[in-house]
């Protein structure tokens, strides 16, 4: 897989399934970036606008961070990263070496019940990565 | 590792400016900031110590407009260049394309210059990447405290001692006038574009 480069199909197959699994659910915001920081995609509800760019760079940070102190713990990674707000919360999750989905959420959807759609989210992007 | 999304024919490229500790990468950054806002579009992002040091990185992205029918941005970005942050220093070389080596030409800053630079040479092998390979710009900065008496190595000692091997193009420069920021800047982004294209198109 060469991922630096993703075709114009396999994204709109990717925004589908964003949408579908997430977005409906009403989840604000949405983005798959590489662990480099660069945004593959970003799909919003229409109504909350965040700098993207900036969060991008700032996710891939943080990712990287907590893996590095998981390694440091002896841990292969840890699974779940989770931050609570009031207002907003962000959920991140491994799709595969190379790439994170994040997720960000208001206060009507619960934990459990978004992560059993990301789970469904994650597993048919990397089918769509896996047979390219 | 650059990013092509060809829907919406962006393409993302990371530079990212390394150097030893107090060197002027942050103030390159600010300086770009201050210049270009018309080519920057959201805020410079700074996660630095409350002494104003680097603590994990800073984050600038920079708009080139459109290039052959894509539009081009830029990610520029800092490391800390204290020697006991290495790891985070590592984590913010994670898929460079291009790199700006920001050296300190103050005379008492030239083991440090060399050692920094002995580190990212080490810090790409772990990335399977070769400082001899990747898009590279040396930039000896702080030339502006020759003028206040204080001892600033020649040019040509510099380019001995970080240089004599690499030969990559290289500009005295200070961050704090300025003088040679954007030739910097404009250096390392073609360098980066060429070397991007040659890649993946
Ligand atoms: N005179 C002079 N001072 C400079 C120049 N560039 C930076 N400085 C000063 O040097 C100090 C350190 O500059 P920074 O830009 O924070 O250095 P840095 O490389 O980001 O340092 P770390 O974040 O610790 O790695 C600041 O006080 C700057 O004002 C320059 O070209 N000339
Ligand atoms: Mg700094």
């Amino acid at each position: 897989m060469n991922y630096g480069v993703v075709s114009q199909e396999q994204l709109e197959k990717i925004d589908e399934i964003l949408s579908e699994q997430l977005i409906k659910i009403g989840v604000d915001c949405v983005i798959i970036i590489d662990m480099a920081g660069n945004i593959i995609t970003a799909k919003d509800n229409g109504t909350s606008k965040y700098d993207v760019y900036s969060f991008a760079a700032l996710a891939a940070g943080n990712f990287a961070t907590v893996d590095a102190m998981a390694k440091l713990v002896g841990e292969q990674e840890f699974s779940l990263l989770f931050h609570k707000g009031t207002d907003c919360n962000i959920h991140f999750s491994k799709i595969d070496e190379e790439l994170l989905l994040i997720t960000m959420f208001g206060k009507h959807i619960s934990l459990g019940f978004l992560r059993l759609n990301v789970v469904k989210a994650l597993e048919q992007i990397r089918k769509l990565w896996g047979v390219k | 590792m650059s990013f092509i999304n060809l829907r919406e024919k962006i393409v993302q490229v990371k530079v990212v400016y390394y150097g030893p500790g107090r060197g002027g990468k942050t103030s390159n950054l600010e300086y770009i900031n201050r210049k270009f806002s018309k080519q920057i579009q959201s805020e410079m992002v700074s996660l630095k110590t409350h002494g104003d040091r680097t603590l994990f990185f800073d984050f600038l992205p920079f708009d080139m407009g459109k290039i052959k029918g894509y539009e081009l941005k830029i990610q520029l970005y800092t490391v800390p260049g204290q020697v006991k942050y290495n790891a985070t220093r590592k984590l913010v070389l994670k898929g460079v394309d291009g790199l700006v080596f920001v050296a300190d030409a103050q005379e008492a800053m030239r083991e440090k210059n060399i050692r920094s630079l002995n580190q990212l040479h080490e810090n790409l092998k772990e990335y399977k990447e070769s400082i001899f390979k990747i898009p590279l710009v040396m930039q000896y900065n702080k030339v502006d405290l020759r003028d206040q008496g204080i001892p600033i190595l020649p040019t040509a000692v510099l380019e001995q001692d970080l240089n004599s091997k690499l030969k990559v193009p290289y500009f005295e420069a200070s961050a704090l006038t300025g003088y040679n920021v954007p030739e910097t800047l404009k250096k390392i982004i073609s360098l980066t574009v060429v070397s991007v294209q040659k890649k993946l198109l």
